[in-house]
Order: structure tokens, then sequence, then C-alpha cells
């Protein structure tokens, strides 16, 4: 589904971001990528989702051949993505509802297929009550489950959560966790790059660590692992 | 495009013109500060312009024909005028007429010069092509036989003919430079307004939509933007038009010019005002969100 092959991302000003990570993801899988501050887990996750690119070696997603790839499909890549972020990114000037639906607008689907995938999503979340609200009205938690919504409003086959609970007490991470992980229960591949020690150790997944650049280990079933 | 996305583009370019609050107040503003100076300049300008027209074509070659030529002489000399190059019309004037038009113009007095007494001319007024012709035609028409005198107004109509050039060439450059003012300024004023934005148009991007999607609402918003701000100016210009024109009427009859008359002259006007407006806010918008489309 996803594979990297001999990955680097070396950026202008000459820093390294990843080194030579060459690895394989399933369909169906749930992936934690672990590593200190500045190891290069976001430039991994920018380069799932070609915010970046790399420097050399190549990453292949689905039909999708990122070394080949003119600008013009990285939408259509996104379109089989969730994407979701540790500040949430949500469109300020949209409701709840309007937030969800605008994922399935863009790929150009009808409003009556819009409106009861939207209302199914948010209810999933536990966010149906809270249509009309626009984004400041809702806590970080709340925030953070529209923005899990609208990344899995259109099915994707995989979705990329960089440090979902970054910005989250713990009850509140626990509950995000249960999300991801009845998503990645629908065969959702799901890929999440996270500091939080709690989460790892205790739902186990497949574990992937970057340390300086470096995919440093790569566990089934592994812990958190690395001393604070 | 499918109808419900064109359908949706417009009503998500409504939505965000309300939801934008104090920066449509702002954007609307800016257009309508520029275009009512558009609309005015703009007016008074087309109505410059028409004026020195009618002055310029109302300079004749008056051909005075001496007192004792015959009908056929007269005839002839008329037809010799015709003839010349850059002639459109030969019109006679017998001296009776030009008379007549002395007393009307100065006065009872000149009365006493009727019949007899009359010391003028009959006269042909020579219409030419172009202003600058007149005074060839007039060089030409006096060394015609018969012919007493040929006038143009001399240097006062070529004084004339320089001062409405210069003012039609002034007035032609400062159009065009508060045009590009207002371009300048609608545009600077929107692209404000989506440089607070961009974070938007980036989440855009992250959930897949094409650089053609995000950019209609943003385009459309901008015409709306364009439109609104348009809709003041409109109703100033149209209102001092008529307010101007009514007031002005019996000078515009008395001096022998006239204005453009309100309709269609304002039905131009507005629709002038609204697409510079509507043209100039979808560009603003389309220009200053390009580079956050890049990929």
């Amino acid at each position: 589904m996803i594979s990297m092959d001999k990955v680097t991302k070396q950026y202008d000003n000459g820093v390294t971001g990843i080194r030579d990570v060459t690895l394989e993801i399933q369909q169906g899988e749930f992936v934690y990528i672990v590593g200190p501050s500045g190891a290069g887990k976001s430039t991994f996750i920018k380069m799932l989702y070609h915010q970046l690119t790399p420097s050399s070696g190549d990453i292949k997603f689905n039909k999708f051949d990122f070394a080949t790839m003119k600008p013009r499909e990285v939408p259509m890549l996104r379109r089989e993505m969730g994407i979701v972020f540790q500040d949430f990114k949500l469109l300020p000037r949209m409701t709840v509802f309007e937030n969800v639906a605008y994922a399935m607008q863009v790929v150009e689907k009808e409003d009556d297929e819009i409106k009861p995938r939207v209302l199914q999503v948010l209810k999933e979340v536990g966010l149906e009550h809270k249509l009309r609200r626009f984004p400041s009205e809702l806590s970080g938690g709340e925030q953070q489950r529209v923005a899990i919504a609208r990344a899995i409003a259109n099915k994707p086959t995989v979705l990329i959560a960089d440090e979902p609970t970054g910005n989250l007490d713990p009850e509140t991470s626990e509950g995000i966790m249960d999300i991801l992980e009845l998503i990645n229960s629908q065969d959702t591949t799901v890929i999440m790059a996270t500091h939080n020690r709690d989460v790892v150790n205790s739902r186990q997944h497949r574990v992937l660590e970057i340390a300086g650049g470096e995919l440093v280990r790569d566990e089934e079933e592994g812990s958190y692992g690395i001393e604070d | 495009m499918k109808i419900s996305v064109i359908k949706r583009h417009l009503g998500d370019s409504l939505k965000s013109l309300r939801r934008n609050g104090w920066m449509t107040v702002a954007a609307v503003s800016a257009v309508t500060v520029t275009l009512l100076l558009v609309g005015i300049v703009m007016a008074l300008l087309f109505n410059v312009n028409r004026v020195s027209h009618q002055v310029e074509n109302d300079v004749n070659v008056r051909v005075s024909v001496d007192r004792s030529v015959t009908k056929k002489q007269k005839s002839k000399l008329r037809s010799e005028l015709a003839d010349l190059p850059s002639v459109t019309s030969v019109k006679y004037r017998s001296r009776s007429t030009e008379l007549k038009s002395i007393i009307s113009g100065y006065g009872q007095q000149w009365q006493m010069f009727k019949g007899d007494e009359n010391p003028l001319n009959d006269v042909f007024l020579v219409k030419t092509k172009s202003p600058a012709a007149t005074m060839k035609v007039a060089k030409k028409a006096g060394k015609l036989a018969n012919v007493t005198e040929a006038s143009y107004g001399g240097k006062t109509a070529r004084k004339l003919f320089r001062y409405v050039n210069n003012m039609r060439n002034w007035g032609t450059g400062f159009a065009i430079m508060l045009l590009f003012v207002a371009i300048f300024l609608i545009s600077n004023t929107i692209r404000i307004t989506i440089l607070s934005r961009q974070n938007e148009i980036a989440v855009m991007r992250l959930v897949g939509a094409t650089n053609s999607y995000i950019r209609w609402p943003f385009l459309l918003e901008g015409a709306w933007t364009g439109l609104l701000g348009s809709i003041v100016p409109i109703v100033v210009v149209d209102v001092g038009y008529n307010l101007i024109y009514h007031s002005m009427s019996a000078t515009q009859a008395a001096n022998g010019f006239t204005f453009y008359p309100q309709m269609p002259f304002l039905l131009w006007m507005d629709l002038l005002l609204a697409g510079i407006g509507i043209v100039i806010g979808a560009l603003g918008s389309v220009v200053s969100m390009r580079r956050f489309l890049k990929i």
C-alpha cells in the first residue's frame, strides 16, 4: 500500500530531515511513528501526503508514484488520504457540518450524498449535536473529533495523523484513540506520529522509531521505548 | 463543471462575504471610494470630450462673396468650394439672414441696417472633415474668384484647437492613470483580505481541493465585492449627473453645446462602473491568491 525506498529529505539549509528510509506499510495496519522532537517524524508524515518531496529515493502509495507524479495529481492523492493535525486545521469560517462536508464537496459529491454521510461520521465521533457550531465554539477534543470526521468522510484508505493527541488532556486523548482504533478496525490504515508514551504503551501496534532522521526501529506490537 | 458545483460556489462566495464581516466592509469601502472617483472623472471627461468636439465642429470657414456677383457666378463658386479637398458641406446664407442673426444676437439697434443699408455680404459656411483642415480650406477658398474674404477665426481658432487637443490628451492620460490607481487600490485591499485567509487556503489544499475549486469562491467573492462597491458610486453619479444636467440646461442651450442626455449615458456609466468593479474585484482575488496555490 505504502512503500518507501531509500527516501532521504534534505532541506535547502542543509539540514537532513530523514535519511535513507526504506519500509512498507500494508492495508489495515496501525502504525505509530515515534521519536524525540526534531527526529524527523513530521518530515516523514509530510512526505506521505506530498507536502514535502524526497530529495532522493521514491515513495509509492497505491497507484501513485511520487517520483513521476504531476502537481495536478496531488489533490487526487490527498483525496485518498485522511489527514489529521495536532492543531486541527479546521476552516474557521465554516460550521462543524460545513467543515466535514467540504472534504466531500471538493471531490464533487452531490448534496444528497454528502448530508447523510456527514451526519453519519459526526455521529461516529459523537458530535452529531454540534452541527451548527463554529470551531471557535468547541473544545480542543471536539475540534480534533471534527478533524477526524472530516478525514474519514471520503472513506480514505489511509488516515495520517500528526500528533493528534498533542494538544489534548489524557482523558480526551483516550477518546480520540478510541475513534482512531474504530476507524482502523474498518480496514483503514492508520499512521500516527506521536509523543504520547501512554497511548503507545497501552494500545500496542507496530512502532517505527525515527532518531536523527534514520529509521532505527521497526517493531510489531512495540512499545514507546524512548527514554525522556 | 457541474451545475450543482457552480451553485455551491455561488452560495459559498455569498456566505463567505457575510462571514468575513469587517474584512468585507473594508474591501467594499475601498472599491466604493475608488469607483466614486473613477465615476465622477469619467462622467466629466466624456462630457468635456463631447463639448470640445461640438466646439471644434462649430468652427466653419466663412467665405464672403463679392456683392456684385451674379446668381450663376454664385452657384459656380458654391461648387468650386464643395470640390475643395476635405470639405464636407457648403451652406449658403444671404446677407439678410446674416443681419437677422446679428440682430437676434446683439440687439435691435442693428435694425437700422435693414434693406439697402445692409453692409454685409452673402456668405458660404464651409464645413471641413477635421478641424485641422479648416485653415487649409480657408487659404484655398480665399484665392477663388469672387471671394472677398475667407476666414476661420485665425489665431483664436488655432489656439482653441490646441487647447482642446491638450485637454483631451491630458484627460485621457488622467483617466488611464486613475484606472491604474483603481486596479492597484482594489486588488491591494482584496489581497489583504486573502492574506488573512492563507491558512484557510492551505487547509483546502490538504483536504484534496484542486486549485480551480479553491479559486472559484474567491473569484466570485471578489466579483461580489466589486459589485457591492459600485452601488454607491452608481447612485452618486446618477443623481449628481441629473442635478447638474438640469441646472445647466439653460447654459447649454445658450452656448450651443450639449452634455450627453441622461439616457442612455447614465446606463452606460452604471454598467461601466459595475463592470470595472466586478472585473477588478475578481481579477484582484485571483492574482492575490495565486502564490498560495503553488504546489
